[in-house]
């Protein structure tokens, strides 16, 4: 009987955020401070051919001035490609070339006008489509000399930073056995997070050189360990903080800013420095969502089964694809969508162009494929005559389907939660004209999602028992808002048979928290979760043996009950967590064992590499999570204007260790999965980006909220803590196809790019009609 | 040239010296240390800098702190005495209407101004009164709930 884990405790940072009390990075001062600003590229693409700081220099309260010779080493999480400021060329407007640390910002800022770089423009790539193309400029001529991990495949002398294929199954062979084939094109556009913290990062460097960093950063450990190549310092001697952060989806999962303010502050005689980015360098400085082409060709029997799929996606990279490489693969393994399809060709490929940088925004890949695959699949139930959710339910992955890459699945939720969306969206009931003007459509879609994440990734937790039987729970998995404070002080609760009042979490200091490798890829309460269980048990295990011996009774005995270890046998055997927290004393008042400290560390088991060629491998990620989500739309046939009315949504979590929190994180997936359906797309003209700012980049206010029904089903993933799956990132991937297939059932129009503006609505309809 | 200003911030006078081009953002966090308030645009786009002046909530990133002479400046600071929590901010922990948290102080200010000239809001009411405050996080719904939860209970001032 579980007392904690299931709960819909509540948030445990609710007070602090209420108040206003909650330290974000740009909250904090600190004594001699310094701020910083950064020189930008006006180019996309070109040759620095002199860069002159004695101006700036000069210039009174300018304290440092830097440039890209001063931070040489080459970095990267999957594929070293990158510098913290530009040597020799540059490839995105906005691109860093130098920084300043000075008395004041505005001293900063002025200063960086005063820095005058010499460039000669190169011919650019705007396009993934471009890049590919064999005379394309080359963005990164030494992509055959960067390092990167076993899992991405560079192609040396192209634009290709990674390809991934899978080839299972007869492909031609499927196709030849189709009834029919239906084959479509679709985009998805630049997107930004737009967490509405810009990024921050201070850096101190003290008088031995050890570097601190404060940053609000998903990653802490992953962000030392790449700081620590581009400074040739050893990982004890850079300690990363991260206060509160304030809001993530991914943007905040790599190394940026610390870099530009580290050789700063190891410039500064020990003064820290500062840099906070405006929304506009958040725009055009941090990592965007990757802009992708696909091309989907699906092959199906008369009688609506799925026999062939292929499938190519571009990815619009940027001008650094460091992290981007990986978000290619995830599209490469999940490549059909939650299928079970027995033919399959694909080809993700991830392209650098000149634009700004891409990099993992929620859903790593699972949005932007999942757009053109659930669309693609409505085109073809409508045009085989099949009720679209039938036809889902039909090809959908069950137990003992195969994926993509031929890895056979149990314990699939996916139908459960189909069967649940449609019941809640009514899914037979339609009221299709609501006036003239006005008609209504419901569409639906459904997902899958793995981390995507190197195979043998750890996690660690130490809890600490206190002297007074309350404990102390180190994690370095980070609360960007979703609540992983809460749900992760649930489970060891659980464990260790205490309230939460009488747990604290504390995150996010590489010289005082545990190993974490990042909080990505929805991963935390699986991995995270699994290292508190072993580190709770751990505990207790220490506990119950100083019982045993204290009682005379045998461990296997005694349990932990209600912060207590007591006899299973004899009730008055009872001894407090407090009483043994320190060890244990003897009659004799001899001492024992000395202070608890629990310690868990955890890897996904048996994760393996697939095969370079075709993609095939029985495990090439830690678990699956299945969604659907189900839209009703009214679309204004005059203005084109889409309007969401209601979301559907079920997710299998597996156990969901929070309800209340799931159904938190779903809400706000579904209306970020709104935004990027209906509002959101970055406008860039040759490299540059014309909408920085939410006035000319909307995302949705609180009018643009649907109507929401949640649903949790939960179908353990038996290795998760409980059976819990990640559910953060699944919560936004099928919004936009929903919608999107929504759209079309209600005026008959397929919109194959987002966002679905009310110009494009409007143009589909005037075409249909002619 | 600095300006002396005085005016009544969370039931307390100051006197502070300005220069006439600083916003009442930057003297909040920079002068007076109340970071309560953010900067999530500062362009009055996103809300997040919202405080209460002369009961009407403002972006302080779009006013200058010259303006507010004379005036008084209710902050999220001033809503809250140690754990005693305003019924609003108690009804935001309740109803889970916050998650990252870097746009709730700005949604509990113009959700209170709101209140104070409002008692008995409708969720349109509410969904106008919000319409400027940015939440990246939530899916909103419960931020509303939240505030009509207040209003419901009549415990809005």
């Amino acid at each position: 009987m579980l007392k904690y884990v299931g709960q819909s405790e509540t948030r445990v940072d609710g007070v602090r955020k209420v108040t206003g009390y909650e330290r974000y990075t740009d909250d904090l001062k600190l004594s001699g401070m310094l701020y910083a600003r950064i020189k930008k590229s006006p180019y996309p693409h070109a040759r620095i051919l002199k860069i002159d700081t004695s101006k700036a220099k000069k210039l009174p309260g300018v304290k440092v001035v830097i440039t890209g010779k001063d931070v040489p080493n080459r970095v990267g999480l999957y594929l070293e490609d990158k510098t913290f400021l530009a040597i020799d060329k540059v490839r995105f407007i906005g691109e860093p070339v130098a920084a300043i640390a000075a008395e004041s910002g505005e001293i900063a800022e002025e200063a960086a006008s005063l820095i005058e770089v010499d460039y000669k423009e190169l011919p650019a790539v705007f396009s993934p489509l471009e890049g590919i193309k064999p005379d394309a400029p080359l963005i990164h001529e030494d992509l055959g000399n960067y390092k990167h991990a076993s899992i991405i495949l560079p192609q040396s002398g192209t634009n290709i930073s990674n390809h991934y294929k899978i080839r299972k199954g007869d492909v031609e062979e499927g196709f030849k056995e189709a009834d029919f084939v239906y084959e479509n094109e679709f985009y998805v556009p630049h997107i930004q997070h737009s967490a509405i913290e810009n990024h921050c990062a201070i850096a101190q460097v003290d008088p031995e050189g050890k570097i601190t960093v404060w940053a609000g950063c998903q990653s802490p450990y992953a962000v030392r360990r790449t700081l620590a190549i581009a400074f040739n310092m050893p990982l004890n001697k850079i300690r990363v903080i991260s206060p509160a952060i304030g809001g993530g989806f991914g943007s905040k999962a790599g190394t940026t800013l610390e870099g530009i303010v580290i050789p700063l502050a190891q410039r500064a005689n020990y003064r820290p420095v500062k840099l906070s980015f405006s929304r506009e360098d958040v725009f055009t400085n941090t990592f965007i969502r990757q802009a992708m082409y696909a091309k989907i060709k699906t092959g199906v029997t008369k009688d609506g089964r799925i026999i062939a799929e292929e499938n190519t996606f571009y990815w619009d990279g940027g001008a650094y694809t460091e992290y981007g490489v990986n978000i290619a693969r995830a599209g490469g393994y999940a490549s059909t969508g939650p299928y079970d399809i027995p033919n399959v060709k694909a080809d993700s490929i991830c392209v650098y162009t000149n634009h700004p940088v891409g990099g993992p925004y929620r859903g790593f890949g699972m949005s932007e494929i999942h757009f053109a695959i659930e669309q693609n699949l409505d085109i073809v139930a409508h045009n085989i005559g099949m009720d679209p959710a039938e036809f889902r339910r039909k090809n959908a992955l069950k137990d003992g389907g195969a994926t993509v890459t031929g890895q056979v699945l149990e314990n699939v939720g996916l139908v459960q939660c189909l069967d649940k969306v449609v019941k809640d969206i009514e899914w037979d009931k339609r009221v299709k004209k609501v006036s003239e003007t006005r008609y209504r459509g419901k569409g639906i879609a459904c997902m899958y999602k793995a981390p995507s994440m190197p195979n043998n990734v750890g996690s660690s937790a130490i809890v600490k028992i206190n002297e007074d039987g309350t404990v102390n729970l180190l994690v370095t998995a980070m609360d960007l808002g979703q609540g992983s404070d809460t749900a992760l002080t649930q489970i060891a609760a659980e464990v260790l048979t205490i309230p939460i009042s009488q747990i604290n979490i504390i995150t996010g200091d590489t010289d005082c928290t545990p190993y974490e490798w990042q909080t990505v890829a929805s991963r935390t309460i699986y991995c995270c979760g699994n290292s508190i269980i072993r580190a709770a048990e751990d505990a207790k295990k220490q506990l119950l043996r100083l019982a045993s011996l204290k009682f005379g009774i045998p461990e296997e005995d005694l349990e932990l009950k209600d912060g207590h270890i007591i006899s299973k046998i004899y009730s008055d055997k009872k001894v407090k967590i407090a009483d043994l927290a320190m060890g244990l004393t003897m009659p004799d008042g001899s001492g024992v064992h000395g202070p608890i400290i629990g310690r868990g560390a955890f890897i996904p088991p048996n994760v393996k590499d697939t095969d370079k060629e075709t993609g095939q491998g029985d495990k090439p990620v830690a678990f699956w999570t299945f969604g659907v989500q189900a839209a009703e739309v009214e679309v204004d046939i005059e203005t084109g204007e889409v309007k969401v009315l209601k979301v559907a949504a079920a997710y299998d979590a597996g156990k969901a260790i929070n309800p209340e929190l799931v159904c938190t994180q779903i809400e706000g997936g579904i209306v970020q999965g709104l935004g990027s359906a209906l509002l959101e797309e970055m406008k860039i003209k040759e490299g540059k980006v014309l909408n920085p700012s939410f006035v000319d980049y909307k995302i949705p206010i609180i009018g643009d909220a649907p109507e929401m029904k949640i649903s949790i089903v939960e179908v353990p993933e038996p290795t998760g803590p409980w059976g819990a799956r990640g559910i953060a990132e699944p919560c936004m991937v099928p919004t936009a196809p929903a919608i999107a297939n929504a759209v079309f059932d209600a005026i008959g129009c397929r919109i194959n790019s987002l966002p679905i503006t009310a110009e494009k609505v409007l143009k589909a309809i005037m075409e249909k009609k002619r | 040239m600095k300006h002396k200003i005085s005016f009544t911030i969370n039931g307390e006078v100051k006197e502070v010296e300005v220069e006439p081009n600083k916003t009442l953002l930057k003297m909040l966090r920079e002068d007076l240390d109340l970071i309560g308030a953010k900067e999530g645009c500062g362009a009055g786009e996103c809300g997040a800098c919202t405080v209460i002046v002369e009961n009407k909530p403002v972006n302080s990133c779009l006013m200058l702190a010259v303006e507010v002479d004379g005036k008084e400046i209710l902050t999220i600071e001033g809503l809250s005495v140690g754990i005693n929590l305003d019924p609003l901010q108690e009804s935001f922990i309740k109803h889970n209407a916050l998650q990252c948290g870097y746009c709730t102080p700005g949604m509990v200010m113009s959700a209170k101004a709101l209140l104070n000239r409002n008692h008995h809001p409708t969720e349109e009411d509410v969904k106008e009164a919000l319409a400027g405050n940015l939440c990246r996080c939530t899916g909103y719904q419960r931020i509303v709930d939240a505030v009509l939860d207040i209003a419901k209970k009549g415990v809005g001032k």
